[in-house]
């Protein structure tokens, strides 16, 4: 679904690779390769709302697609945190909780003051657009101080103490999220029957918008210097902190990053089931996520947002043989690890744009250099695929 | 002082346990830096084969402590031969992903086979107290704090005694170098699975007999609470982990006997949490010096 938008790290790691070094080679100009790549997203969207509202995807399907598009920014968020800074933090169910519970709390006490109704928000009137959208960002903006919270401890420890420490946060969060209104002695999260009643606000059109959202800002922050800093990190904290990088604030920066987005994430899978239980964000959810992205192959925006949707219609595809689908999942896991350490995609990122680019330059992998100009009808033909 | 005693022999029989699976993680971190997320899935194996050999098929408690301790050993090197040996040049991560399939798999499997219910393992023995001084005490208690301490002496012995344990801590120093002074890695590497994988079988017996039931993820917060006992001792370290199921053991009781054991995973977590803030490489954890 989400192909279009997806970055190429390429250029990230050797920024001098394109354009610089030969000037014959023809670029396209970046205005002209954001414009395709919205053009494109907006075909999407609006060719998923028609055949939403045309029948052609049932309502169970679209509820699915939904999900997946949670669950596609679960992974590209977890991703900063896993492929690009190189931590491995098992705790992002707990900021998806907190972003879950934030928004749907924030909207639901809103949508009460200003006497918003359960139905405005599915037929959608300006006032609940802004109130969702709002609640998104309240959502998110929890988990960033959740992420703050336990960035600024956790990332003091490396590998596997960082690991769990961030798991231990996490279920202390689930823990708290199931007690807290004992001690607050009025409902707020509604203990471990959950929080009911959350207005159904989340629409094919919202998720997928947030979803192209999410990777475009993870996208332009991976290139901009914030994200070489990041990469930096990655490659040799050492070498980066020598070099003049400010490794704390880097380190905590894309911690906070990846607990922002998964707290819209959370705030989009609220609006999505309508229910929300401290037991659905447990330590299971997170390795889930951290699956996703292993599975894809860390550090490519691609292979997070493929895998994530694989492994989150797969397992309602296969519902007829539910005795065995766990099993499955969990061989085919230990095979890919196994004959595909480095996960399905490794770091390969798909980029339309660099794609364009080599048809425009009759740079083609099948062919050698000097046959060049002979094979362009062939180049038509990929560019019209794509 | 009757309660007092009690509840202290109470977290003195958890702590034990923790310990004892504890120790399973502790090793094979130690030799591979694998944090072996199915170690708790071994244990649920044990107490499934317990229930099995003597609910189902009525046969002599002995017999059944034999044969789950058999089983978990067998268990943890056949999952390290198929698992975890053809990843040992992998990245990390990817033997922690492959791991987290293993538990899947087992957690799946048991439910597959024995159903989601759990299952009510009989008791081991009649004896329910002994009496010592005056002082009634739980027998299974009694052993299961006995049995830690001469496996947990055992332990200490044949790492720092025996041959093999020898080549184990040669193993977990340097890979490299110990292979090139001719010790067999991989066989080494079997073989502390081998022992960390008997500890969970016998932790999985003492479970059982403390808590008389099986269940396909009995292993998953069991075998959690045992990973922080033995991040908080310092991961690695055979007595950080005796150390930390013990107090994981007594945090619990000491919350429960409060009256707030809603709470009782937050404090452990939190215990963890102080505990690496001020050390961080947990309270008996070597400090590594990272080389440029």
């Amino acid at each position: 679904m989400e192909e279009e938008i997806m970055t190429d790290k390429r250029p990230i790691i050797s920024t001098g690779g394109r354009g610089g070094a030969s000037g014959s080679k023809k670029t396209l100009p970046m205005p002209v390769r954001y414009a395709i790549n919205a053009v494109l997203v907006l075909l999407v969207l609006v060719v998923g709302e028609l055949m939403i509202d045309g029948g052609a995807i049932t309502r169970y399907q679209s509820t699915v697609l939904e999900q997946v598009g949670v669950y596609i920014i679960l992974a590209v968020s977890l991703n900063i945190a896993t492929g690009y800074l190189g931590q491995l933090p098992l705790g992002h169910a707990g900021f998806m909780s907190v972003g879950a519970y934030g928004c749907a709390i924030f909207v639901m006490r809103m949508a009460e003051v200003l006497g918003v109704g359960a139905r405005d928000f599915t037929t959608g009137t300006p006032l609940t657009v802004l109130l969702v959208i709002g609640g998104l960002l309240v959502g998110g903006l929890c988990a960033a101080v959740a992420g703050i919270i336990i960035g600024i401890p956790a990332l003091r420890l490396k590998g596997d103490y960082l690991a769990i420490i961030t798991l231990a946060f996490a279920e202390i969060i689930r823990v708290v999220m199931l007690n807290i209104d004992s001690v607050l002695g009025f409902k707020l999260t509604g203990g471990a029957k959950g929080l009911t009643g959350i207005p159904g606000y989340s629409s094919f059109l919202l998720v997928f918008a947030c979803v192209a959202i999410v990777c475009f800002l993870i996208h332009t922050m991976m290139k901009s210097r914030h994200g070489r800093a990041i990469l930096a990190i990655r490659d040799n904290e050492i070498a980066a902190e020598a070099t003049g990088v400010n490794t704390t604030y880097y380190k905590t920066l894309a911690f906070v990053a990846s607990a922002f987005f998964a707290g819209m994430a959370g705030g989009l899978y609220a609006g999505c089931i309508g229910v929300l239980q401290p037991a659905y964000f447990g330590f299971m959810k997170s390795i889930e996520i951290l699956v996703m992205v292993v599975l894809g192959g860390m550090g490519s925006m691609l292979g997070s947002a493929l895998s994530a949707t694989v492994l989150t219609i797969l397992p309602e595809a296969l519902r007829a043989f539910s005795e065995y689908r766990m099993i499955a999942y969990a061989i085919v896991l230990i095979l890919v690890m196994i004959f595909r350490p480095q996960g399905l995609l490794g770091s390969y990122d798909f980029s339309l744009s660099r794609i364009i680019e080599r048809v425009m330059n009759r740079d083609f992998p099948w062919k050698k250099k000097d046959d060049a100009p002979a094979d362009a009808a062939k180049g038509e033909e990929v560019s019209a695929d794509v | 002082m009757d309660i007092f005693l009690s509840q202290v022999l109470n977290g003195l029989q958890l702590g034990s346990i923790y310990a004892l699976v504890a120790l399973g993680y502790t090793m094979v971190y130690g030799i591979i830096l694998l944090l072996n997320f199915a170690h708790g899935d071994i244990i649920m194996v044990g107490a499934y084969v317990s229930w099995l050999v003597m609910a189902q098929l009525g046969l002599n408690p002995v017999l059944a402590i034999l044969l789950s301790i058999v089983a978990c050993t067998l268990m943890g090197v056949i999952i390290d031969k198929v698992a975890y040996a053809p990843l040992r040049n992998a990245p990390r991560l990817s033997i922690l992903i492959t791991a987290i399939g293993v538990s899947y798999f087992l957690e799946n499997g048991a439910q597959l086979v024995f159903g989601a219910d759990p299952k009510v393992v009989p008791a081991f023995t009649d004896i329910s107290t002994i009496n010592l001084g005056g002082l009634a005490l739980s027998f299974p208690a009694v052993v299961t704090v006995l049995v830690t301490i001469v496996a947990t002496v055992a332990l200490t012995l044949l790492v720092q005694k025996s041959k093999l344990g020898k080549a184990m801590r040669a193993v977990s120093e340097d890979m490299g170098a110990a292979r090139l002074m001719g010790i067999n890695v991989n066989s080494t590497i079997s073989f502390t699975f081998a022992v960390g994988s008997a500890l969970a079988g016998i932790g999985a017996v003492l479970y059982a007999m403390a808590y008389t039931q099986a269940s396909p993820t009995m292993g998953m917060m069991l075998g959690t609470k045992a990973f922080v006992a033995a991040v908080l001792g310092g991961i690695g370290s055979i007595p950080g982990a005796v150390v930390g199921g013990l107090i994981v053991g007594f945090a619990e009781m000491i919350v429960t006997w409060l009256g707030l054991s809603v709470w009782k995973d937050a404090v452990v977590f939190l215990l963890l949490i102080i505990v690496l803030i001020v050390r961080p490489t947990g309270i008996f954890g070597r400090t590594m010096s990272e080389k440029v």
